[in-house]
């Protein structure tokens, strides 16, 4: 149900949820960009609505609360191994409409892929999922093409407007919190429209995957990975056994990010790779956003955040590359016929 | 033998490993050694285990040869996992998790007339299966393996070879000859047209190698008149978690751990990297 409440009122709520939760939020890191005196805006702890970004967009995901970049997965000896505990605390996530799409290819391949996932089911039954609203769209967003601009099932929606705070929520602690303040109708904001729109191929014929369009990526990319770090949807890792220099004979088993640009990602034993070449690397990273995913879990993959094109420090678009990818088939297809 | 509480876990993570013994170790060459380790539980040709040492990570690797409450892992020395493996002997352990994948379905091939065709370490995925046919020589109207390795002094189950050689038909042979050799020579490819077979559409051909191997000889089988439908491949990438969740095996809308790595042909022609 909606509420109209005061900024101090919402922040002692959550000076009282943080017994048991730690509460992320999109933060503004002053001078900790790239470059010289440019900002990043990335996820961090918060025990205040004031430290929230609300007005841009963050450079990188949530999806580090619930895949950490780095995360042990066992303490070993010789002769054992211990799974590692479980954070003590949940996590409340303030995030958008199409990161809250995200939360669900991530449940997909985490919970629906194969067993289950342990490490990542733990952390996510005890996360809650704040919304934040989008007033406008951001640059290089294309939510509306990916029909991600919209959600409903968040846990909670949250909109800061000077000294009342709008609260919609679905999750009964905070209703009992939140008893007393003023009931009011809230409606989550949303854009309806981007300046980057996409159409997707509807199928991508595999005569496609060689041909001289990719060519063009293969010359730009550097295949340095970023936009598979800043990606919401990018679930991969790798496995890394590291050990302590103290004693050699016990150690940590981790899984670690890991992206389809980088080298050595389909690395085997004795050397041999595929998709050496980087034009291929975007093609398969390309068909699997928008059209091999959906083929085996039946919506696109991508969800249209544009955080891939923000980050490239090569300029590569991906919305742009889909567009041209859909004329190219278009083009094949009339050429067949 | 120290045992742990991992033997028994009744953990749901599907990232525990077990303990498991090393009952023998079998060298084939300098680099290729066969680990016989202790497993109960169903597991078929074809399919892997993640098998791993604390300290160094996992690699996946193909069943060789199943026995009673023992399976065969057939491990070569080129990572930097499996170069680690090698410094362990009859009695130490490993920790292994798994059997992954779908392996080969036997049925799929009783009463038909098989070629299975490996390059090199290819032949431990379908092992299974000519063990099974050399125990079973009935249960097909014939059998023929026909394996190549680099050269004589890569040649891997030379054992088995002998006792193979009882019950089906085998052509051996190597892309580089040493002096004193005296076997068959060339690719693999040149020795299909003259194998014998009845009706070929409805024969069945078994192929995994090397890619480019794996290809040629497809395109052999498909000249001497095999059917797609009746060709099946085994394809090997680099699983790390074995379980559809690291990525790193995904081809097309397919993930080999989960979907593979064993396909039909009419499946297996569409996965491009």
């Amino acid at each position: 149900m909606g509420y109209h409440t005061t900024p101090e009122k919402m922040n002692a709520i959550f000076s009282d949820l943080s017994k048991d939760y730690l509460i992320y939020a999109p933060k503004r890191f002053v001078g900790d960009g790239t470059f010289t005196d440019i900002d990043t805006i990335r996820y961090g702890e918060i025990t205040d609505l004031a430290e929230i970004e609300f007005a841009e967009k963050s450079d990188y995901s949530f999806k580090e609360v619930l895949l950490p970049i780095s995360e042990t997965l066992f303490y070993f000896t010789e002769n054992e191994m211990k799974e590692a505990d479980p954070p003590k605390k949940g996590a409340i996530v303030f995030l958008r409409s199409c990161d809250l799409h995200g939360l669900k290819r991530m449940d997909t391949i985490y919970l629906e892929n194969g067993a289950v996932d342990t490490y990542y089911k733990r952390l996510r039954d005890q996360t809650k999922f704040i919304l934040i609203g989008c007033e406008n769209s951001f640059d290089n967003c294309f939510c509306v093409s990916m029909g991600t601009q919209k959600s409903d099932d968040y846990d909670a929606y949250i909109k800061v407007d000077g000294q009342t705070v709008l609260v919609d929520s679905h999750w009964d602690v905070l209703d009992t919190a939140l008893a007393g303040q003023a009931p009011a109708p809230v409606t989550p904001d949303s854009v309806t429209a981007n300046d980057t729109v996409v159409t997707i191929p509807e199928t991508v014929p595999q005569t496609l995957f060689d041909a001289p369009f990719w060519e063009d990526y293969g010359n730009r990319c550097i295949a340095c990975g970023r936009c598979n770090f800043v990606c919401p949807t990018c679930t991969c890792f790798t496995m890394q056994d590291i050990f302590y220099t103290d004693n050699g004979k016990a150690g940590e088993r981790r899984r670690v990010w890991a992206s389809c640009h980088v080298d050595g990602y389909t690395d085997m034993a004795g050397g041999h790779a595929f998709r050496n070449d980087k034009g291929q690397r975007m093609r398969f990273k390309v068909m699997h956003k928008v059209n091999d995913y959906k083929r085996r879990f039946g919506s696109h993959m991508c969800i249209g955040c544009g955080r891939c094109d923000d980050v490239c420090p090569e300029y590569i678009s991906f919305a742009n590359c889909i567009n041209k990818l859909n004329d190219l088939v278009n083009d094949t297809v009339k050429e067949e016929n | 033998m120290t045992t742990t509480a991992l033997n028994t876990n009744n953990s749901d993570n599907p990232y525990l490993p077990f303990l498991s013994e090393i009952i023998d170790v079998i060298k084939h060459t300098e680099i290729e050694y066969t680990f016989k380790m202790t497993y109960s539980g169903a597991v078929k040709p074809g399919q892997f285990f993640e098998v791993s040492l604390p300290k160094f990570g996992e690699a996946p690797i193909s069943v060789s040869g199943i026995g009673d409450g023992t399976v065969d892992l057939t491990i070569r020395k080129v990572g930097k996992v499996t170069d680690e493996i090698f410094e362990n002997y009859i009695g130490d352990t490993l920790f292994l998790r798994g059997p992954y994948g779908n392996g080969f379905d036997i049925a799929n091939y009783k009463g038909k007339e098989i070629i299975l065709v490996a390059g090199g370490t290819g032949l431990s995925p379908v092992k299974g299966i000519v063990d099974y046919f050399s125990a079973h020589p009935d249960d097909c109207k014939s059998f023929t393996l026909l394996v190549g390795f680099k050269s004589p002094n890569d040649v891997l189950f030379k054992k088995d070879f002998e006792e193979w050689e009882k019950n089906l038909n085998v052509i051996m042979t190597v892309d580089t000859p040493v002096d004193g050799y005296c076997g068959k020579c060339g690719l693999v490819t040149q020795y299909i047209p003259d194998i014998p077979i009845k009706n070929s559409d409805q024969a069945v051909g078994i192929v995994v190698g090397p890619p480019m191997m794996m290809k040629c000889t497809i395109t052999e089988l498909f000249n001497v008149g095999f059917k797609e439908a009746n060709i099946w491949i085994s394809q090997e990438r680099k699983m790390c978690c074995g379980i559809g969740k690291c990525g790193h095996c995904k081809i097309d809308d397919t993930y080999i751990c989960l979907d593979g790595p064993v396909f039909n042909y009419t499946k297996g022609k569409f996965l491009k990297d």
